[in-house]
């Protein structure tokens, strides 16, 4: 005869789906979290909402065609996806890119690093319960958006760039407009600043939280603004430079608690950065042809290559295989920031409480685009 | 003796009712507008001029809005929830003393619905229970986002409600009564705001007061960007309204009652000072309502700057420093009383 000893109390574990439809994820994120009372005990990250299949498509389209998908992939830093992809074939075709567009690509590249962290800033703000933030980031995010409008007419896809170099020469003025909106970019910033960096209930609610040490976090392959709050000192636009980089000054900022702190420190010191590279590209920014020697028709030759840049989330790279025969790569793959630094989350999320949960999303800075494709 | 005991009371509460209400609905209006400047916003602007008429526009459609009850809910708690989280708040305006006795159509007539011997802790004890709506809200909706938040409205209560009625504590020694009435006249006859008087007795009823209503920093069992809309997750239509008119009309109680207790409530600026005495040209009223205001715009003002708490942070503030605080304030209240 068996006895049936229970607990006085079950204790069960509370199963809680949180996504693909809720407000701090950020998109299409699925996060099955499993629950003790309010602390995570285990989770699982589904995600594939957003699948579009766009490295497949690329592989049916024409090689200049391919330019306005790739806007498609991290839509708030559109440019940035265009000028990785760009200079990945230049590299394949070995072309030769003329010094003003590769100022112009700069600039591009820095304005969608600020586009992008606004949108981080103010989500990653108003999960952690500061609606305030959001609003004045988007205010300024704006103000990028408007300088765009005015290069290309387009506010997020842009399909800005070519393979070669621009499609276009900037508008006349357009430097003295962006120079203006780098110095209310900078009163800004002390905006944001006095409104979080101090703020005790900000403190309280990012420092020690979701810790990752720097071992970890290249083991698990963080890349961009996770990687460097961790301390680890790596910048693409520093160690491998691209565009106009290597004739810029500026710092990388590197975090040393390794908590949401400060991956937050890190992207507002590289707010600072990004306004400071884009004085000097416009100010520096040479005279001469914006496109350079390219074929009529875009055939790389047999091979493949692989190139970085460091977009606003991390490693952005692309992967492309050519076979010298058709007008389209045989083979097309990015290798998206988000969906890597993603792989972070649920050791980040374990053992805190659902509350930190939203906010180690948001401080990871996903954009689901790019993590389905 | 008819009028004075049965027709002058019912008046008396129906205008606190009806005053309570629709202030609360202009409450939700001057929220978003106070929010909107704050983020370089406007607010709403199409209903009506400067959109002044929103409150109404928002009734209309609440009103219309298809009611829905999910079918795994428990019915009956379901529906008398929000009538559980927004009767205290209303019934709490019966000792709010708006003004002193007037004469009014050659009558006395007192300017509160009535002065109970006994009224903060009516106070109290009537405000305490309209977390219960929130509680059984989350747990009736039989959903996990509200089950999730009604325990967190259940952590936060045990961890504000101590600390907050401690602070009473103190002020009781200061007023050396209960009733509401009878503190702001100890107020007149001290010549002095308790304010200034008891300042840690009031940063800990106000920090306590932001709990209670669950507004931000402490708005955790709604928490939208956690729990998405956290109790009320399932509530739609009126029923949900009445938990937001709970809400606001929680605010205004909180305010309410912190003006008579430490802004001597229908009193002027400087009871003290005879040159003020111009003042009284306002209406008593009026001062109660300016000084309300003030702190309403302060509960919009803190929405709007801070972030949110998280719950055992909520509770280690509450346990560890307000709990602490209010008792320590208490024992020097009644020392000074004592020795002095």
């Amino acid at each position: 005869m068996t006895t049936d000893v229970r607990p006085m109390f079950d204790t069960d574990e509370l199963v809680i789906n949180m996504g693909p439809q809720h407000p701090s994820t950020h998109g299409v994120l699925r996060v099955v979290l499993r629950l003790d009372g309010e602390r995570v005990v285990g989770s699982d990250v589904v995600i594939g909402y957003l699948h579009r299949g766009i490295e497949k498509l690329c592989e049916s389209r024409d090689w200049t065609q391919i330019v306005l998908l790739t806007d498609r992939m991290d839509y708030v830093a559109a440019a940035t996806n265009n000028i990785g992809y760009c200079q990945t074939v230049e590299k394949l075709m070995s072309i030769e890119v003329p010094r003003r567009a590769r100022y112009v690509r700069t600039i591009m590249a820095e304005l969608q690093r600020i586009a992008s962290h606004c949108l981080w800033l103010g989500t990653h703000a108003m999960d952690i319960g500061a609606m305030t933030v959001f609003l004045y980031a988007f205010r300024e995010r704006e103000l990028i958006l408007d300088l765009f409008e005015e290069y290309c007419g387009a506010r997020l896809t842009y399909n800005s760039m070519r393979i070669g170099g621009l499609p276009l020469d900037l508008p006349p003025g357009w430097d003295r407009k962006v120079l203006g909106f780098c110095d209310v970019m900078e009163q800004k910033l002390v905006e944001y600043e006095e409104l979080l960096t101090n703020n005790r209930i900000w403190l309280e609610r990012t420092k020690g939280i979701g810790v990752i040490p720097a071992e970890e976090a290249v083991a698990i392959g963080l890349s961009g603004p996770p990687l460097r709050g961790s301390g680890v000192q790596r910048d693409i636009r520093k160690d491998e430079p691209y565009a106009a980089y290597d004739e810029m000054r500026f710092e990388v900022p590197i975090g040393k608690a390794c908590d949401t702190y400060d991956r937050y420190l890190v992207r507002l010191e590289e707010f600072r950065q990004s306004v400071r590279i884009i004085r000097q590209a416009v100010e520096g920014l040479p005279e001469g042809p914006i496109v350079g020697k390219v074929p009529r028709l875009i055939k790389p030759p047999a091979g493949e290559t692989y190139h970085a840049i460091e977009s606003p989330k991390g490693e952005l790279g692309y992967f492309i295989a050519a076979d010298g025969k058709s007008t389209a790569p045989y083979r097309f793959r990015v290798r998206p920031p988000s969906f890597c630094n993603l792989q972070a989350l649920p050791r980040l999320i374990q053992g805190h409480l659902v509350a930190d949960v939203v906010a180690l999303i948001g401080s990871i800075d996903v954009v689901l685009g790019e993590v389905d494709r | 003796m008819m009028v004075d005991q049965v027709v002058i009371p019912a008046l008396k509460i129906l205008i606190v009712l009806n005053a309570v209400l629709v202030g609360v609905t202009f409450m939700v209006l001057l929220e978003r507008k106070v929010i909107a400047w704050t983020q370089a916003r406007l607010g709403p602007m199409r209903v009506g001029p400067y959109g002044v008429l929103q409150p109404i526009a928002d009734v209309v459609k609440l009103m219309t809005k298809e009611d829905i009850t999910p079918v795994k809910a428990d019915r009956w708690v379901f529906s008398v929830a929000p009538l559980i989280a927004l009767i205290p708040a209303l019934i709490v305006f019966a000792v709010i003393p708006f003004g002193p006795e007037v004469s009014l159509f050659g009558r006395q007539v007192a300017l509160y619905i009535t002065d109970l011997n006994v009224g903060l802790l009516y106070v109290v004890s009537v405000a305490s229970i309209g977390v219960y709506g929130i509680i059984l809200a989350g747990w009736a909706s039989n959903s996990k986002f509200p089950l999730l938040a009604s325990l967190r409205a259940s952590a936060q209560l045990i961890s504000y409600e101590v600390a907050v009625t401690m602070t009473l504590v103190s002020m009781i020694v200061s007023a050396g009564t209960l009733s509401m009435v009878g503190i702001v006249n100890a107020q007149e006859s001290q010549q002095v705001w308790y304010l200034f008087v008891q300042p840690l007795a009031f940063f800990i009823f106000f920090v306590g007061g932001l709990a209670e209503t669950n507004r931000a920093p402490f708005d955790m069992p709604e928490a939208e960007q956690e729990l998405t809309g956290g109790f009320h997750t399932e509530y739609s239509g009126m029923r949900f309204a009445l938990f937001f008119l709970a809400e606001y009309a929680n605010m205004i109680v909180v305010s309410a009652v912190a003006t008579t207790l430490f802004l001597g409530g229908w009193l002027r600026p400087f009871p003290n000072v005879a040159a003020l005495s111009f003042l009284d040209l306002v209406p008593a009223w009026c001062w109660f309502l300016a000084k309300t205001f003030v702190f309403l715009y302060i509960f919009l003002w803190v929405r709007a700057t801070l972030p949110r708490y998280r719950y055992d942070q909520l509770m280690r503030l509450g346990w560890k420093v307000l709990i602490p605080l209010a008792i320590a304030n208490v024992v020097v209240s009644g020392l000074v009383k004592v020795l002095l």
